[in-house]
């Protein structure tokens, strides 16, 4: 098996719990799912149904009760990794979205960028290459200087995809990318977000309330009560921007 | 990409009242060290002013600064035949608070010989003593002039020469005159109490009386050897310069020089709290971002690195700020406020200890912030 056959992400019957006995909550109840190079998959469901807690193990920040997850074929949670190592691990294989961008607010876009290139080693002018190149690349160039407080909702989402990507990440998690945009925005960034995931061969993982962007998943994995409840094959629409990542 | 520096340069205008604020206070701090050495160099000034290698005063006693002493007029020449002795002078010391207009003026008063040991030293105008009497030489922060007059007792004295720094442990102002005149004024009755104690049959003691007698040696000669030498006479103690420095900064300015400690140690308390707490609130402020950079992969000593650097920057300014808002105003302290490097020096490594040791509340909390916070779970 090469690496374009080998699923990215594995979760084999993952179990949460929190709490015991009367007060033992299932967060999570043998979830087994997996995502290819290249996929964009959806998690969806209501509140409470486990995407949250899916997540945050996908993430590496919470380990789970049971069951197996491997990225890239290497198992996590199987007490050889430790607290850095996974930190380590996030920095450089796993890249995120949030709701609301989570941009640190006393760097400005550029600096936000370049700081995760920073983090993971490489010299300041470099990083700062690579970030000019990005925000470029995503249409926010001209507002690198800006502080994330003076752009709007959807350049600071891009400058947000633009510190995700930064490292070349295998894995991007984005947690309701989306729901702080209109619906021409967020169409922007899912047409991002797949162009990434398909020159990157990277694994995304959206964790979405918004119907009108399902469309854009190759596969949709609904929870509901911690447990993996369908999962739904979509038909992906094409790409719009025609962009290429540099 | 130095974070400390960009999240301070973010919130500029916060950061900077704060070390405004924790400015005053390590001023505060400061200027109580000084007054400390303040306290210590006015002690010392009067006892150093007249180059005295040894004081003898009364026996038994530890005067005339801590105790009052008495000895009769001529010790001096019964000091000056001692072998060793170069030079002596008697010398007294009274306190007075005369009225003059403008209000009432304290000042100690100083006896001495003109030409002896244990006059003015400092003079910044004017000239020193030349008549046997009615003439003064008065430190400046008395207030008086060159050609000011002054009634002290029934006579008027005017002032020939100013002196500078010359003050006693309690910060009043020291004004020579002569020791005749000051014997005089210490020693004689009013005319109405003089004629009671003639009317008693008690009058016609002897004036001749002095505090001390100053007492410098030559440079080859041993203290130690013309104390014993005094010590026979059983009237009068001999006690060296180094004692008597000693017993003014550990007996007459101890409990001063304690409480003044006492309170630059609350201060300082006060401030590492207050820097704890001010670390502590930035943090919290920043609770989100750090989740979020814990969660996109930067190591703890990243984020800790934000907090100390912030924290020893926030200590550093106000330091600075605190030295430069008293070297400003110190001259306008009633009393003496004494700048010395090394004590700034001293307090800035403990202001950067105190940083260290605060800053570890916000680091333990930036440490416990789940990066889960970031994803909004």
């Amino acid at each position: 098996m090469n690496g374009a056959d080998r699923p990215l992400v594995e979760l084999a019957g993952i179990s949460k719990h929190f709490g015991e006995g009367d007060t033992r909550v299932d967060a999570l109840s043998e979830v087994s799912m997996s995502v290819m190079p290249g996929e964009i998959v959806g998690l969806v469901g209501p509140s409470g149904s486990g995407k949250s807690t899916l997540l945050n193990v996908i993430a590496c920040i919470l380990e789970p009760s049971s069951g197996r997850m491997r990225i890239e074929g290497k198992d996590i949670y199987d007490n050889r990794w430790l607290k850095g190592n996974l930190r380590r691990l996030r920095l450089d294989k796993i890249g995120f979205i949030f709701q609301f961008h989570n941009l640190l607010p006393f760097l400005n876009a550029l600096e936000n960028v370049a700081m995760v290139r920073e983090l993971a080693g490489a010299s300041s002018a470099e990083a700062r290459a690579r970030a000019t190149e990005l925000l470029d690349y995503l249409g926010v160039g001209h507002r690198k200087a800006a502080m994330p407080a003076t752009i709007s909702g959807g350049e600071a989402q891009r400058v947000a995809i633009a510190r995700a990507i930064a490292n070349r990440p295998r894995i991007i998690l984005a947690d309701e990318p989306t729901a702080a945009l209109d619906s021409q925005r967020a169409g922007i960034v899912m047409d991002l977000m797949s162009q990434v995931a398909k020159e990157q061969q990277a694994a995304v993982i959206v964790v979405s309330h918004d119907e009108k962007i399902f469309n854009r998943f190759h596969r949709i994995f609904h929870l509901r009560d911690g447990r993996l409840e369908t999962v739904e094959s979509a038909p992906v629409q094409a790409n719009a921007s025609g962009m290429q990542e540099p | 990409m130095n974070l400390a520096y960009r999240d301070i340069r973010h919130g500029l205008g916060r950061f900077a009242l704060t070390c405004v604020g924790l400015g005053m206070l390590l001023g505060v701090v400061l200027a109580m060290i000084g007054i400390y050495r303040g306290l210590v160099t006015e002690a010392l000034a009067l006892v150093r002013a007249p180059q005295a290698d040894m004081w003898v005063v009364e026996a038994d006693r530890r005067g005339p600064f801590a105790e009052s002493s008495r000895i009769p007029g001529d010790t001096r020449e019964a000091m000056e035949r001692i072998h060793g002795v170069a030079a002596a002078g008697s010398v007294t010391y009274m306190t007075t608070d005369v009225e003059r207009p403008g209000g009432r003026l304290r000042f100690q008063l100083v006896g001495y010989e003109p030409g002896r040991p244990g006059g003015p030293r400092n003079l910044i105008a004017g000239r020193s003593l030349a008549r046997s009497h009615f003439e003064l030489v008065a430190d400046r922060s008395t207030g008086l002039a060159i050609g000011d007059t002054l009634m002290l007792g029934r006579n008027r004295f005017t002032v020939t020469g100013l002196t500078a720094g010359q003050v006693t442990s309690g910060g009043d102002p020291v004004a020579y005159i002569s020791l005749l005149d000051s014997q005089k004024l210490q020693f004689e009755l009013a005319p109405p109490a003089a004629r009671i104690e003639m009317a008693r049959g008690t009058a016609g003691g002897g004036k001749d009386t002095v505090n001390a007698v100053i007492v410098q040696l030559l440079p080859t000669v041993p203290v130690s050897e013309v104390a014993r030498s005094v010590a026979r006479w059983k009237h009068l103690t001999a006690i060296s310069q180094a004692d008597q420095e000693n017993i003014l900064t550990r007996s007459v300015v101890q409990r001063a020089r304690q409480q003044i400690g006492l309170f630059t140690s609350i201060l300082l308390v006060v401030s590492a709290v207050i820097i704890a707490l001010i670390v502590y609130t930035m943090t919290m402020d920043k609770v989100r971002e750090i989740a979020t950079l814990k969660l996109i992969g930067a190591p703890d000593r990243t984020i800790v690195g934000m907090i100390v650097q912030q924290a020893v920057a926030l200590g550093g300014t106000g330091f600075l700020v605190g030295a430069i808002l008293i070297s400003s105003v110190k001259d306008y302290f009633p009393r003496r406020v004494v700048m010395q490097p090394e004590d700034g020096l001293a307090l800035a490594g403990v202001v950067l200890v105190v940083c260290l040791i605060s800053s570890g509340l916000g680091v333990r909390l930036a440490l416990s912030v789940d990066p889960a916070k970031a994803l909004g779970g």
